[in-house]
């Protein structure tokens, strides 16, 4: 059974139709993309998922549990969380709060502590950089940290929402390197990106948006193969 | 010495205009909302204390806070909570219709004549040429236990950083598992707790009750909120103990003791031509 399934989601802003009943799943131990322009839909269905927006019609399953209508906090404390599309870390709060925030439904602090010194080896920089403010972080480190926050809560299910967004090029193979390296040592992983490219090369499925439809799909090697795709996302 | 006397009468004035400001702040930082029956919540725990008052001074005291934030967190439930997402205007019209609803069920009650609550006659102490009361000792120094108590539970309880995580970021909170409906009820019972002592110290100051008692205290710490720059408590503090000391001087000079309240006001709209987000308040960082 999938961890993740969509069924048929439709979403409407107003008078409109932003996703037009979309389908997917995501199963344990994956990394499942969403590609596609700007405007397709791609952040909308993270939000649908995460509770922020309730679809209209249609189920999201999430280890065996619709989770349509809960709300972000449940769904979160069920074991899927997002990396949000502008990092939206903590500003007012430095390196280290950031990162506790992350663990704030762990009961177990022996455990957080352990989580911490795991995000710390992953992520040296922001042990560097603890107790420093984090809206005075660079957008690399900004979005190590909310990776980081994000990894605090042991996710079943990860879902990130345009890591690479505003990022230099160095900085953008070192995020999906990471995403690799996540995904290795054994964490789902949902991701919805604009650079297609790097997407698909770490993805196992891979699914393309386009005005609210899931228009293709297949592994990452076959939609980067796709005459389509190149053409639309590749650059031909 | 006179100069030392206003000056520790207007830190302890602060000091209660401060605590009324922290509740203003609060909820605006975290709900996003100016929570104008937040004033009449003192008034509330003044006629709390009136009501517990027979059985013993401290119990009364007690009665008032828990009472307030009961208060406190049934105001919000049920007044403001149903217009979350709704218009600004629709909140801030429903804020001042509580405020009328609080002062009208107070008259209904306990009639609008002034209502003596006498907790306690403390007395003054005095140490050479300074005479100060005991009353100015006691409120200075918890409003000062109260504003370290309160720093240290937002900035080192689990539940004072989700306060700041949501006053950042609503979504961003939920993502971390933060309820924040939670949050923003412990934020309206905090405020309305720090409410009901400010009665307390009023009512040791001058102990009048009367059902409006809240209305000029209310707005003058929300001024003081303003100038410390709404949203950041130790904006609030700074706020409230700057006009505390303004209105105790402005008062200890008797040409211009009639314009106290016109100074102070002068001086909220004087640091908002010169610093609209206010003396300690962040201009907003756009997100990218």
């Amino acid at each position: 059974m999938a961890l993740l399934e969509v069924k048929n989601i439709e979403v409407y802003y107003g008078v409109i139709n932003a996703l037009k009943g979309i389908s997917f799943e995501v199963n344990e131990g994956e990394i499942v993309t969403l590609i596609g322009a700007n405007g397709a839909g791609k952040t909308t269905t993270m939000n649908s998922i995460m509770g922020f927006i309730h679809p209209k019609n249609g189920e999201i399953v999430f280890d065996g549990k619709n989770i349509v209508g809960m709300p972000t906090n449940k769904i979160m404390r069920a074991g899927l969380t997002q990396v949000p599309e502008g990092r939206r870390i903590f500003a007012e709060l430095n390196v280290y709060e950031n990162l506790m925030m992350g663990a704030y439904t762990s009961k177990d602090r022996s455990q957080v502590k352990k989580d911490l010194e795991n995000i710390y080896s992953l992520f040296p920089r922001l042990e560097e950089r603890k107790t420093q403010m984090a809206g005075m972080l660079s957008g690399g480190e900004q979005q190590m940290l909310a990776m980081g926050r994000a990894l605090m809560s042991h996710p079943k299910l990860l879902m990130l929402d345009e890591p690479s967004m505003g990022l230099a090029p160095i900085l953008v193979s070192q995020v999906f390197d990471m995403i690799k390296h996540l995904n290795e040592t054994g964490t789902t992983i949902l991701l919805v990106e604009q650079n297609a490219e790097k997407a698909l090369a770490i993805a196992d499925r891979a699914y393309v948006m386009e005005t609210g439809a899931i228009t293709l799909s297949g592994t990452g090697a076959e939609l980067a193969a796709s005459e389509k795709v190149r053409e639309a996302y590749l650059g031909g | 010495m006179d100069f030392l006397i206003t000056f520790l009468n207007g830190l302890s004035l602060g000091g209660i205009y401060a605590m009324i400001a922290l509740g203003y702040t609060m909820v605006y930082g975290i709900a996003k909302m100016l929570n104008f029956a937040h004033g009449d919540i003192i008034m509330v725990g003044g006629y709390t204390i009136l009501v517990f008052l027979w059985i013993n001074p401290i119990v009364a005291i007690i009665a008032s806070v828990i009472f307030c934030m009961l208060m406190g967190i049934v105001i919000e439930k049920v007044a403001y909570k149903p217009l979350r997402g709704a218009s600004p205007l629709a909140v801030l019209i429903t804020a001042i219709g509580v405020s009328y609803l609080l002062q009208s069920i107070a008259q209904m009650a306990f009639g609008s004549a002034p209502k003596f609550v006498v907790i306690a006659d403390l007395g003054t102490l005095k140490i050479g040429e300074i005479a100060i009361g005991y009353s100015t000792i006691i409120t200075l120094a918890c409003s000062a236990v109260i504003m370290v108590g309160l720093n240290l539970f937002v900035k080192f309880s689990k539940t004072g950083r989700a306060m700041i995580a949501v006053s950042e970021d609503k979504g961003a909170a939920q993502l971390m598992g933060i309820n924040v409906n939670n949050i923003i009820m412990i934020t309206f019972a905090i405020g309305s707790a720090l409410a009901a002592l400010a009665s307390l110290f009023f009512l040791l100051k001058a102990p009048t009750m009367t059902p409006t008692f809240g209305a000029l205290p209310g707005i003058k710490a929300f001024t003081a909120a303003v100038i410390g720059g709404i949203g950041s408590i130790p904006g609030a503090m700074v706020g409230g103990l700057l006009l505390g000391v303004i209105e105790c001087f402005a008062q200890a000079v008797p040409a211009i003791a009639p314009y106290t309240d016109a100074i102070e006001f002068s001086i909220l709209i004087i640091i908002l031509l010169v610093k609209p987000t206010g003396l300690l308040g962040k201009k907003r960082r756009e997100k990218v």
